[in-house]
């Protein structure tokens, strides 16, 4: 009679030889077998970019048991029921506060909801209801109500609103945790790994030692669940709605979420795990540049400050902001909101936008450009006539001018965003100092209409593009006009240089390095300084790393770059000596 | 008894963030307020009855205030619905 099938399953990597890795010791007949596993491929819907490797650890919560009790002293049972929800609120308004450091405002806000759920009337009053008509404990009331408002929500047509069944369950997971005196149950783990989970709540996702989670897998969930974004803005790899069953038997094993492309390798095989931990590594260098780096002040040895930003083109690129570090954002390209569109946004729409911003920046500097089209930026429905050379032709400032009518509505929603954070305003493209006086009427105007509709406004940082060699050269005049420079390099390349940027047969004349942009530069910052406003850079040189310190001995204030190119800038500010360097500085181009 | 009308513009509809303000802004008044949508209401003191409604984007929705504060209760959520709706 043969005996039993034996299985042994051998996943250690030292623990054999490599032909074994990855294979089952199977028993048949009395004969041990190798059969070799095969790797589990699944798919999903990636959060974010990044590679993550190592144990897959299975997060159950299993549905709390709450058993149906019967109680005499209803009283009592609500009154537990209330203490517990104030607990609840107590612990919300913690987790908002850490999510506010984390993730930033708009974020946190969801544990604010959570908060307004709880205090819900409906919410509360079925609970009580049910403890009073049923004569039953608070647990099994909770559970109850919490089942009949995820149901709701989960029978809802819009993709969203089902989501937010979770929001429903978590809270009243909360209320229970409370009131069977737990702690609030914490993943615990020992070593960094995988989680896979059937879908993870907002204060879940919060909650984790983030040095511990290496990426995260949710069964179901979608893209637009709280879970999604918070992992998205603290930077994790995660996948959503890979559907796999947690039956399977995961737990333990070695997985790779490849966040690039949305795939999760269980029990991984020798090529597909070499091909991922080069990249990851290559990853990981990256990181371990941004964890030192995190948090530093941008000063240099001799103790010179440079405030380091990020330019911005849309409302997704907010997440790298934070993540990188950025002191601010010191270009918000506002072409965004009027591009690929069909007739122009209206005020209240780009309102919403600037104060998104502004909420999720909070203190934080956040510099927005009035619109920037013309030149290889075209809008349709702004009709403009077709120009022999539109890179010199009706663009930016010069539409606004133009067609002012265009221009208020946008310094109407810039006005009022103010309020709600630190936003400054820039213009592009000035050649002459009436332009600016121009505006300032304008911005006048636009302020005394609202103020007479009694609509609040700020007073934000009002500076300008230095693109232009006119401006530069007149940036002594200009400087006393505003608040602030920004120089973008890219238009003055071309300007000065009279190179087109796009035409690559001319890469030899086109040297951003040329002795006549980086004068040009300097005079623009000194002429900044003497008239007390700051001045940055805002083009693509500014993330030039051989220019650092060529930046920091002209004394620029700001340099403004894309968000994962801060950190880099940071170190090398902080290794250099800025009196040293100036020493033997400008040979090549003085 | 004031009422009015509004058709919702943000892309995303009441989603769980603007349906938490419009619950702090309605708390802040004495009277009721209720939003109506196709013939359903929610209360606007309730975050579960607002965001029940599903109401998306170029949905028309009704506020109706009934109370002492009304008036200043309508202009109020009028110009929250406009800037955050």
């Amino acid at each position: 009679m043969a005996s039993r099938p034996y299985f042994v399953y051998i996943a250690h990597p030292l623990f054999l030889e490599r032909e074994f890795r990855n294979c089952l010791l199977v028993t048949v007949d009395d004969e041990l077998v190798f059969l070799e596993v095969e790797m589990k491929v699944y798919k999903g819907k990636s959060v974010f970019g990044g590679i993550a490797i190592g144990k897959i650890q299975v997060y159950g919560k299993g549905e709390k048991q709450v058993k149906r009790i019967k109680v005499e002293d209803t009283e009592t049972e609500i009154l537990r029921y209330r203490q517990a929800t104030k607990e609840a609120i107590n612990q919300l308004k913690a987790l908002y506060e850490k999510a506010l450091q984390e993730v930033g405002e708009a974020n946190a806000a969801i544990f604010e909801i959570h908060q307004m759920m709880l205090e819900d009337g409906d919410y509360q009053e079925s609970i009580e209801n049910i403890i009073q008509t049923q004569e039953v404990n608070a647990e099994y009331a909770v559970a109850q109500t919490g089942d009949n408002f995820a149901q709701m929500f989960a029978s809802m047509e819009d993709d969203y609103m089902r989501g937010r069944a979770a929001d429903v369950k978590d809270i009243s997971e909360r209320l229970l945790s409370i009131l069977q005196g737990e702690e609030a149950e914490k993943m615990s783990v020992g070593e960094p790994v995988i989680i896979v989970a059937d879908d993870l709540a907002p204060s879940e996702t919060v909650q984790l030692d983030k040095d511990m989670v290496l990426s995260f897998v949710t069964v179901h969930g979608s893209l637009n669940s709280h879970t999604a974004i918070l992992a998205r803005t603290i930077g994790i790899p995660a996948l959503v709605g890979t559907g796999l069953s947690l039956a399977e038997a995961i737990d333990g094993k070695m997985g790779i979420v490849d966040g690039t492309d949305g795939t999760f390798y269980v029990e991984p095989d020798e090529e597909t795990l070499s091909r991922l931990q080069k990249a990851r590594q290559e990853e990981l260098s990256k990181k371990e540049l941004l964890q030192t780096l995190k948090g530093k002040e941008n000063v240099t040895l001799d103790g010179q400050n440079i405030l380091l930003y990020a330019n911005i083109g849309n409302m997704k690129d907010l997440a790298a902001v934070l993540q990188n570090d950025a002191g601010g954002i010191g270009l918000f390209r506002s072409e965004f909101i009027y591009l690929e569109r069909e007739d122009f946004p209206t005020e209240e729409e780009q309102f919403k936008i600037y104060r998104t911003v502004a909420q999720t920046m909070g203190k934080k500097r956040v510099v927005i450009r009035t619109l920037d089209i013309g030149a290889d930026k075209q809008c349709g429905y702004f009709n403009m006539e077709k120009e022999e050379n539109p890179a010199m032709g009706c663009r930016a400032i010069r539409i606004c001018l133009t067609r002012p009518e265009i221009f208020k509505t946008q310094l109407r929603a810039l006005f009022r965003a103010s309020v709600f954070g630190k936003i400054a305003i820039m213009y592009p493209m000035i050649t002459s100092v009436w332009e600016v006086r121009k505006i300032k009427e304008i911005v006048e105007e636009v302020k005394q209409e609202l103020q007479a509709q009694g609509i609040a406004y700020g007073e934000p940082e009002q500076g300008i593009m230095i693109e232009t060699p006119a401006a530069a050269i007149i940036s002594d005049q200009l400087a006393k006009e505003v608040d602030f420079f920004s120089i973008g390099t890219n238009d003055l390349t071309q300007y000065l240089l009279a190179v087109d940027r796009q035409n690559t047969a001319l890469d030899a004349f086109c040297d951003t390095h040329h002795p006549a942009i980086l004068r040009m530069i300097e005079a623009v910052v000194e002429n900044a300084h003497k008239a007390g406003i700051w001045a940055g850079i805002c083009g693509e040189l500014g993330a030039d790393l051989e220019l650092t310190r060529d930046f920091l001995a002209m004394g620029v204030d700001e340099l403004s770059v894309s968000p994962g190119c801060i950190l880099s800038i940071r170190k090398i500010v902080l290794e250099t000596n800025v009196s040293e360097y100036k020493k033997d500085w400008r040979k090549s181009w003085k | 008894m004031r009422e009015f009308k509004y058709v919702i513009t943000d892309p995303e509809g009441i989603h769980a963030r603007p349906a938490g303000e419009l619950v702090k802004a309605a708390k802040a008044f004495e009277c009721s307020i209720k939003l109506e949508k196709d013939g359903k209401a929610g209360d606007c003191k309730k975050i579960f009855g607002i965001m029940g409604l599903g109401v998306k984007k170029d949905n028309e929705v009704v506020l109706t205030f009934d109370g002492a504060d009304e008036d200043a209760a309508c202009e109020a959520i009028s110009k929250f619905m406009q800037e955050n709706l």
